[in-house]
């Protein structure tokens, strides 16, 4: 039940590569994921409103990429960590039929506030950086 | 725009800044295990402090929480905006902005700091302002400002859970190149195709026929690559080739790690490759880690499609 294992900044290095992680961009997740985050705007589950901005389907929202991107940082920590904060800088749009591919990279440990710092990509495989940002995780103190 | 109306213009916009765009507004729902799992299913994350009820009663917490990425998506507004959000200072700004021709819009960044978790049950509590407005810049997409809201959360007990600075550029659209947007289907991307002048086509032929040749001097015989049309030996113009058993050794690599150019594969090393003919070549190593590549290293090449579209010489340890 219980065997979720979650690191410490004794577990951790600067420089540790995260495993990356390629989501497949489906107009299900593109929708599913603006209504999982209340998010109406038609540019998410409208295809002709989204093409009426000049794209050519419907796109992610933010709120679905903030999601994934925390998931990314917490599936490699461990559930006991606790998110900090979350710094994004957004990119190319994620549209069906594309595949973005998460990678990250430890950057920074402080081991008095037991925080660590990950630089997170999303670069998806038609336009590129979708989003480029870092995490902060508080981890738990070792025993 | 003349300077004076550039001034009346700024302004009136740089007056928002400060504005309240919503004042403290409990969330309709409170935090809930309906919300959460759905979220969950979607964004396909599975940590247990989100939807395990068993496991976080036994976790540090004692309970579940929310994941922290949600913490704007309980204020949301709901189906409402499908016809339209009601107006507040922000959507004032950005009416502002488009009657003076700053029509397009691009959430740029985003950042959410958390201070302390939800659970359900909790109900958030948002205050939303306009933060600041930037002097007007030029950027890629035209000129424009960046304008950042700051949202703040609280919980019912008053306390600080979380803030969200967004940052938006409100900017003059630029002719539109015609963009792969247009298009109905994505075209997955191809490399940068090969330039083709006089003195080079040849090589690339061959080379989409499976073969890398190397140009010689029919004079002096000297062997030369790339492509040109003189001997450096000799200056004889004129010239054969022949083809390439690609095998050679590693003189020098390197790894192009920023930035990625659609179309290409990563990892991505570059290295010149000396010949057994003798002659160097530049090329992709690829069949191994990026850690295992080194000066010296005997390698074989292959001419392979990398894409759609292109043939190229790449290299394996041999
Ligand atoms: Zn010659």
């Amino acid at each position: 039940m219980s065997d979720y294992k979650t690191l410490t900044c004794a577990d951790v290095s600067i420089g540790d590569k995260l495993p990356p992680l390629d989501i497949d961009i489906t107009t299900g997740l593109v929708v599913c994921g603006a209504l999982a985050t209340r998010d109406f705007e038609p540019v998410h589950h409208n295809k002709a409103a989204a093409v009426a901005t000049g794209l050519p389907d419907v796109f992610m929202n933010i709120l679905t990429s903030q999601g994934l991107m925390t998931r990314f940082a917490t599936d490699w920590s461990g559930p006991e960590a606790v998110v900090k904060s979350l710094d994004l800088r957004l990119g190319a749009p994620n549209v069906p039929g594309m595949v973005m591919t998460m990678t990250g990279e430890v950057t920074a440990i402080d081991s008095d506030n037991s925080t660590v710092d990950i630089a997170v990509v999303g670069e998806n495989n038609i336009w590129g950086m979708h989003m480029q940002g870092s995490v902060q995780l508080a981890l738990p103190q070792e025993a | 725009m003349t300077t004076e109306d550039l001034k009346a213009f700024e302004d009136k916009i740089y007056a928002f800044v400060g504005r309240e765009v919503c004042p403290p507004t409990p969330a309709k729902d409170a935090v809930n295990g309906a919300m959460i799992r759905q979220w969950a299913e979607v964004i396909g994350d599975t940590n247990p402090a989100y939807t395990d009820d068993t496991w976080a009663a036994t976790s540090s917490r004692g309970q579940t929480i929310a994941p922290p990425a949600m913490m704007y998506v309980w204020g949301q507004e709901g189906f409402a905006v499908t016809t339209g959000r009601a107006p507040d200072a922000q959507s004032e700004l950005v009416n502002l902005f488009n009657e003076h021709g700053y029509s397009g819009v691009l959430g740029t960044n985003v950042k959410q700091e958390y201070f302390k978790e939800t659970s359900p049950g909790d109900t958030v509590v948002m205050a939303m302002t306009i933060d600041n407005i930037s002097e007007r810049k030029t950027t890629g997409r035209g000129p424009g400002y960046f304008f950042e809201t700051l949202a703040t959360f609280t919980n019912q007990h008053g306390e600080k859970i979380g803030t969200q600075r967004f940052k938006v550029l409100k900017f003059i659209p630029q002719e539109q190149p015609a963009a792969a947007a247009s298009e109905e289907t994505l075209q997955v991307p191809t490399r940068i195709a090969s330039p083709r002048g006089h003195d080079n086509k040849w090589w690339w032929e061959a080379c989409d026929a499976g073969k890398v040749l190397i140009q010689r001097c029919k004079n002096c015989q000297t062997l030369r690559h790339p492509p040109r049309p003189m001997c450096g030996e000799c200056q004889s113009m004129e010239w054969d080739s022949i083809e390439s058993t690609l095998e050679g050794e590693i003189l020098s690599h390197t790894q192009i790690h920023h930035p990625k150019i659609p179309g290409y594969q990563y990892p991505l090393i570059c290295a010149v490759i000396k010949l057994a003919e003798g002659t160097n070549f530049m090329a992709n190593v690829v069949g191994c880690e990026p850690s295992d590549v080194h000066i010296g290293m005997k390698v074989k090449g292959v001419v392979e499609q990398v894409d759609e579209k292109t043939m190229l010489p790449q290299f394996y340890p041999a």
